[in-house]
């Protein structure tokens, strides 16, 4: 993978996410903070949380999408904050079905759409947690994007069955606690390290795979735009925090999802055609103890357990940005 | 013009897939629905069918898709049997409790274990409480004409709710009959274009799948009890139009040699030709056969009405609620008739494949009788069963 050539300076962003207002810088993009729309086709009054990573990522990539988008969705926490009946927060047309299935509704959506004559009008964006992508939906997320169809897979990932009550998916990192990784006697908390779906995805040899975090709006929506624009699958792999789920405050999470980035622990790229691209390096590497000790989920980690994961981090650092 | 010819049953339902301008198909492999999706596949790549034809990785996502295709507003078609259909099972009960007109056609099998692909219909009756729409048919014609019939009964306003047509795996699938295909003109007169009151659509953007809690959850399932009252009378009158049309009719039961019989043999499927003959050949008025063939909603006062002379039942099925020790058709044929005084007894045949001889049958009739002439018999008989193999 190669650094891009040009290391960008950063833009205010408080006018992009409102609700992340601790976010005071970003990556700037061809896509400008002016650019943004206005309309919040996410609606504000649903239930998540406040501080919640995950309807930022809504949010903003409906910012991208507008109007013309038809929506699926997984079963999990962004389904039951945005869609209690009678109300809800979405104000493009919207479909739950079930967890594992977000992608094959998507295609049935994007194949109804050519049948029907609307393709070149109406775009499909599919979107699922990390347990509804990683984990249960996998193969139903793999089986479209092998199939080509036109659309964009958007998963947003706070490393753990949130919905639920905090339990271990595919995606949960290594040593987090979690309600079914619990660190004992016996127990370190989990003890695999995450699932590397993007790259899974990229093996699909779809036109578009991109990382993002919520903690760098302009970075993800641009990301977005692209996916949307592209012909065929795209993957857009959102790092959103969870504050219940990671232990943090309300007013911390864009401050934890920035420092998972600088600290090498969540990796912002993307893979065009093919040919990889790191769309921001961090310009100071923090250490990883940093992002831990922000947040209760790792606060039980000893110093050996934090080795591993800054020489995992180190690795994979290197493997990117070619440097210690 | 409507053209006769000879086909396989697989034929017979592609051809009324062709026929209803089903505008997309998502499906998976599985013997012995095969030939049903590939003889579509033909007919797509032939240019025949103008359809989008997805080819999935699973029934979970045959169905997944035909979901989400239907709520964009097209007409969608899927076929499965057996493991697929149990795969589907979660999906399917959101397919109906979104209220989407999905047809799909099961090609009846076994469940495993042990794994067997011949026909039973263990696996449709045990989506029996999924809220689909249920046709199980006798022959060819019946399949596709039903097809066709399933697409005007779901697409009604006062009902859509998603219809399974069951034919029997091999037995109708991979048999060859005579099969008169209807004309497109024909068909275009009796099934309307489908226009859906709501559709997943930028102009006017809905909600669909939202979260139901105590405070509304109970409301939407009387809905689909409602709406499953509605097709029985749809069904009914969907039947009546076709055959003023295409001049065949099946209703919702069929009757035979219902007339004088104190004996009544029940059953669903394909079974009913074996009965048929195995009556033709006794000559005796005083045994009939009653074929339900809409199964779900379930036609009780209909059922009643061609029972008021039976004396002695007996439900002779391939499917058993282990368990419970009998059928689920002879369970619901035992609440039907509660308090009616007529004798219901049950016989579990052909489970798995095995063959219902016209021996099995006679063997039924006679319990029956012994039954009728107050001797006390088994409630309950596996026919064919090898008692030494226990």
């Amino acid at each position: 993978m190669k650094v891009a050539a040009d290391i960008p300076s950063y833009v205010k962003c408080r006018h992009v996410c409102g609700a992340s207002l601790a976010a005071n810088r970003c990556f700037k993009f061809r896509l400008n903070v002016k650019e943004v729309s206005e309309e919040e086709l996410f609606a504000p009054g649903h239930r998540g949380c406040a501080g919640c990573g995950c309807t930022i990522a809504m949010r903003l990539a409906l910012k991208v999408a507008g109007r013309n988008v038809i929506v699926t969705h997984a079963t999990g926490c962004m389904e039951v904050v945005s869609s209690p009946y009678p109300e809800t927060a979405w104000r493009v047309p919207w479909i739950h079905v079930a967890f594992e299935n977000s992608a094959a509704v998507a295609s049935g959506v994007e194949a109804a759409l050519k049948a029907l004559g609307k393709k070149d009008r109406v775009k499909v964006i599919a979107f699922g947690g990390d347990g509804g992508t990683v984990d249960i939906g996998f193969q139903a997320l793999s089986g479209a994007l092998e199939r080509g169809h036109d659309f964009v897979y958007i998963c947003y990932d706070n490393e753990a069955y949130m919905n639920t009550g905090i339990q271990r998916s595919g995606a949960t990192p290594y040593g987090a606690s979690t309600t079914t990784s619990p660190p004992g006697k016996e127990s370190f908390g989990n003890r695999t390290f995450k699932k590397d779906m993007p790259r899974i995805v990229a093996a699909h040899g779809i036109p578009y795979v991109a990382t993002a975090s919520v903690a760098f709006p302009l970075d993800y929506m641009e990301k977005v735009r692209k996916a949307l624009s592209v012909e065929g699958p795209a993957y857009v792999h959102v790092h959103a925090p969870c504050t219940p789920g990671w232990g943090i405050a309300s007013e911390k999470s864009i401050e934890v999802a920035r420092l998972a980035v600088d600290s090498g622990m969540w990796i912002l790229y993307e893979i065009e055609n093919g040919k990889s691209r790191v769309t921001y390096k961090p310009t100071v590497k923090r250490p990883v103890k940093e992002y831990l000790r922000m947040q209760k989920r790792f606060r039980h980690l000893s110093e050996e357990h934090i080795a591993v994961l800054q020489q995992y981090v180190d690795e994979r650092w290197k493997e990117v940005f070619g440097e210690g | 013009m409507p053209h006769k010819d000879v086909m396989h049953g697989s034929r017979a339902v592609a051809e009324a897939v062709k026929l209803c301008g089903v505008e997309v198909v998502a499906a998976y492999p599985i013997t012995p629905q095969t030939h049903i999706v590939e003889d579509i596949a033909e007919m797509v790549a032939n240019g025949e069918l103008k359809a989008e034809y997805i080819m999935v990785e699973s029934e979970h996502s045959a169905m997944s898709a035909c979901i989400g295709a239907s709520a964009t507003g097209a007409r969608v078609f899927t076929a499965t049997a057996s493991q697929g259909l149990a795969l589907m099972h979660e999906v399917l009960w959101i397919a109906s409790g979104m209220r989407l007109p999905i047809v799909m056609v099961n090609a009846n099998r076994a469940l495993s274990a042990p794994i067997n692909i011949w026909n039973d219909q263990s696996d449709s009756i045990a989506e029996r409480d999924s809220g689909w729409i249920q046709i199980y048919v006798e022959t060819n014609q019946e399949a596709l004409d039903s097809v066709i019939q399933a697409y005007r009964i779901a697409e009604d306003r006062e009902v859509l709710l998603p219809v399974m047509v069951c034919m029997d795996g091999f037995v109708l699938t991979h048999t060859v009959e005579p099969v008169e295909v209807p004309d497109e003109e024909q068909v275009k007169r009796y099934l309307p274009e489908l226009h859906l009151p709501h559709v997943l659509d930028p102009e006017q953007p809905v909600t669909m799948g939202s979260l139901g809690d105590p405070n509304y959850y109970m409301e939407f399932r009387k809905q689909q009890e409602l709406a499953m009252e509605n097709a029985l009378r749809v069904a009914m009158q969907a039947d009546e139009e076709f055959k003023e049309i295409f001049g065949r009719g099946y209703g919702l039961i069929e009757e035979y040699n219902l007339e004088n019989a104190e004996i009544v043999l029940v059953t669903m499927g394909s079974l009913a030709g074996t009965i048929k003959e195995t009556l033709d050949a006794l000559g005796d008025d005083g045994v009939g056969l009653l074929r339900i063939r809409l199964f779900r909603p379930f036609p009780k006062e209909a059922v009643r009405r061609a029972l008021s002379r039976a004396k002695v039942v007996n439900v002779i099925e391939k499917d058993v609620s282990i368990g419970f020790g009998e059928g689920a058709l002879m369970t619901e044929l035992k609440s039907v008739l509660y308090g009616s005084g007529i004798k219901v007894l049950g016989t579990v045949a052909g489970l798995g494949g095995r063959d219902i001889t016209i021996a099995h049958i006679r063997e039924a009739i006679e319990r029956a009788k012994r039954a009728l002439h107050g001797e006390s018999v088994e409630e309950i008989a596996w026919a064919g069963l090898k008692e030494e193999a226990l």
